[in-house]
């Protein structure tokens, strides 16, 4: 067991990052030969017919950075992203870190919300028979109806009660965020052994107190990669319920703005932007985790 | 045949008048599709304070069933059982007694100290009373150094030494041990029997002890309750000749064997009565 716990270093970074390397490889390469061919109609069209006679490699040029390309190549993708970062400053609606902060802001406060929910109601399940007949069909059906469906409506109530801003989109992202975490819960905090809870009843243990020093601690390992799942379920909420408001900030209306003025290579940096966001997120979550079961849990 | 042992030894306790655990015409009935299962059958036993007491039979012959009513884990069908003038629910609740299980079910989030803690902080005590008492109780099984350590990275014998450790630590009167040695090697077995043995000696807490391993009932014990299956009751209850101040060498003295040979005789009784 503990020479599982040695360091590879060296062997990580072939076992793990040579993969992943020659993956991002094949997919740039895919996206450039889709640009080649989805662009190639409208950049003849438009920019090499007129101009009369054109090779191969003016045909390829040309599809790969054209001013409104139905697929906008990687390079354009970043060269914008890469522009929106340094050419404005932080607080300017055409930097996209601005909007990356206002949908991490809703993200994060939806996510606590819903962790914090998803932890109380695994809690309250656990420990009545009731509870759980009646609350977890609710909960299970509360996620087939589609949040793209449940967003508006949300926004018009909770809009009509004079909330508007973050608390509206932290309220969508909680509903996508709590579901899993409450899942995850339930298993963990019903996760200890027989063994384990009747040595906690030997010692006249209170419910309180198995909560805390038995079912808790052993729920641990499921909480973690539930908190990862819902981080990200919670930046596609948060976004989601950027759309239907006319938002003015947040990644999720700037992929609006930029489908309305045909910016293609503009929703694609949003997009990756939005894929950074998330993958940022996760990886924040995943630090946590690392920092709290580094003790201990290596046992399983 | 289950003659109640009225007339126990002299017992080594302060307070030899009331029997630290008293069993009355206690049965335990589980419902099957077919016939209920007697897993225990109208037992009687008393078991005086500072006995050590060991429970020994085939499988089935309800003798972990008997300890768990006893630790209040089983509910009886019918009958009485006392621990210390209380009911087992009482006596639990008052952390009387302290229990080791089988497998040693230490918490693996848990420090090896702050294992022996748990049931210590249960019991609302201040932080440092309970590291300074878990730290005793550590050297008492010869752990200290390992106080750090967590569990999975301790051999199956010293977990259970932990195990026995945070039994002790509230220093219960009563201790109930369910074929604690059961699961490790024979060498480790035998050097844990010495050290329960030494501890029983130092401290004289009364013991009831499960197992199924003749030897380690003869050279611990000084009474041995022989149980029988189907429907589980007492056999027989043999007084050990042996005596207190115990040694390994002990076992292969004549004595030591013709007390073994009268608990096999004793487990071949009730197996020819299961068979007739």
């Amino acid at each position: 067991m503990a020479t599982a716990l040695m360091k590879p270093d060296a062997i990580t970074l072939k076992q793990r990052v040579l993969p992943v390397l020659s993956i991002l490889v094949a997919v740039l390469l895919l996206w450039y030969a889709g640009c080649v061919g989805l662009n190639s109609a409208g950049a003849i069209e438009r920019v090499l017919a007129p101009k009369g006679p054109y090779s191969v490699g003016d045909l390829v040029h040309t599809t790969l950075n054209m001013q409104r390309p139905v697929l906008p190549s990687p390079h354009q993708v970043a060269a914008d992203l890469y522009s929106s970062l340094v050419d404005w400053p932080l607080d300017s609606p055409r930097n996209l870190l601005y909007h990356a902060a206002v949908t991490a802001q809703s993200t994060l406060v939806g996510f606590v919300l819903g962790t914090l929910l998803g932890v109380v109601l695994a809690a309250a399940i656990v420990h009545s028979r009731t509870l759980d007949r009646a609350l977890l069909p609710w909960i299970v059906a509360s996620q087939t109806v589609p949040v793209l469906a449940i967003a508006p409506i949300v926004l018009v109530i909770l809009g009509s009660l004079g909330f508007s801003g973050v608390a509206p989109k932290a309220a969508i992202a909680m509903y996508l965020c709590f579901f899993p975490v409450t899942v995850a819960m339930v298993q963990g905090l019903r996760s200890p052994q027989r063994i384990e809870t009747e040595l906690m009843h030997t010692y006249a243990a209170s419910r309180t107190q198995a909560f805390w020093m038995l079912r808790l601690p052993a729920a641990l390992p499921f909480l973690f990669p539930s908190l990862r799942v819902a981080i990200a379920a919670g930046v596609v909420g948060a976004m989601v319920a950027e759309l239907p408001t006319g938002a003015q900030a947040g990644l999720g209306a700037k992929l609006l703005t930029g489908s309305y003025y045909g910016n293609t290579v503009g929703i694609w940096s949003a997009l990756v932007m939005s894929a950074l966001l998330g993958l940022g997120l996760t990886s924040a979550v995943a630090g946590v985790e690392r920092l709290v079961m580094r003790r201990g849990s290596a046992a399983q | 045949m289950n003659a109640p042992d009225r007339q126990p030894r002299p017992a080594h306790s302060s307070s030899p008048a009331q029997p630290a655990v008293a069993v009355r015409r206690a049965s335990v009935i589980y419902p099957s599709a077919d016939a209920p299962v007697h897993a225990l059958s109208e037992v009687d036993l008393d078991i005086a304070q500072g006995e050590f007491v060991s429970l020994i039979g085939p499988s089935g012959c309800g003798k972990t069933t008997l300890l768990r009513v006893i630790a209040d884990l089983e509910p009886i069908s019918s009958g009485q059982v006392l621990v210390n003038g209380m009911t087992p629910q009482q006596a639990r609740q008052a952390r009387a007694y302290g229990y080791v299980f089988q497998a040693p079910a230490l918490f693996p989030w848990r420090t090896v100290l702050a294992n022996v803690m748990l049931p210590l902080q249960i019991q609302g005590r201040n932080k440092a009373e309970c590291e300074a008492i878990a730290r005793e109780q550590l050297g008492r099984v010869s752990l200290t150094g390992f106080e750090n350590k967590y569990p999975w990275q301790l051999s199956g014998g010293m977990q259970q030494r932990v195990s026995i450790a945070r039994a002790l630590g509230f220093e219960p009167k009563l201790l109930m041990m369910d074929e604690p040695f059961g699961a490790l090697d024979e060498i480790t077995r035998d050097r844990l029997n010495e050290q329960l043995q030494q501890l029983w000696q130092r401290e004289r807490r009364t013991v009831v002890f499960v197992t199924h391993s003749i030897a380690e009932a003869v050279y611990l014990s000084t009474r041995i309750v022989v149980m029988s299956p189907r429907p589980g009751r007492i056999l027989k209850v043999i007084e050990s000749t042996l005596p207190d101040e115990r040694h390994l060498g002990l076992r292969d003295t004549p004595e030591f064997m013709a007390l073994a040979h009268e608990v096999r005789e004793g487990l071949a009784d009730g197996h020819g009565a299961d068979e007739a």
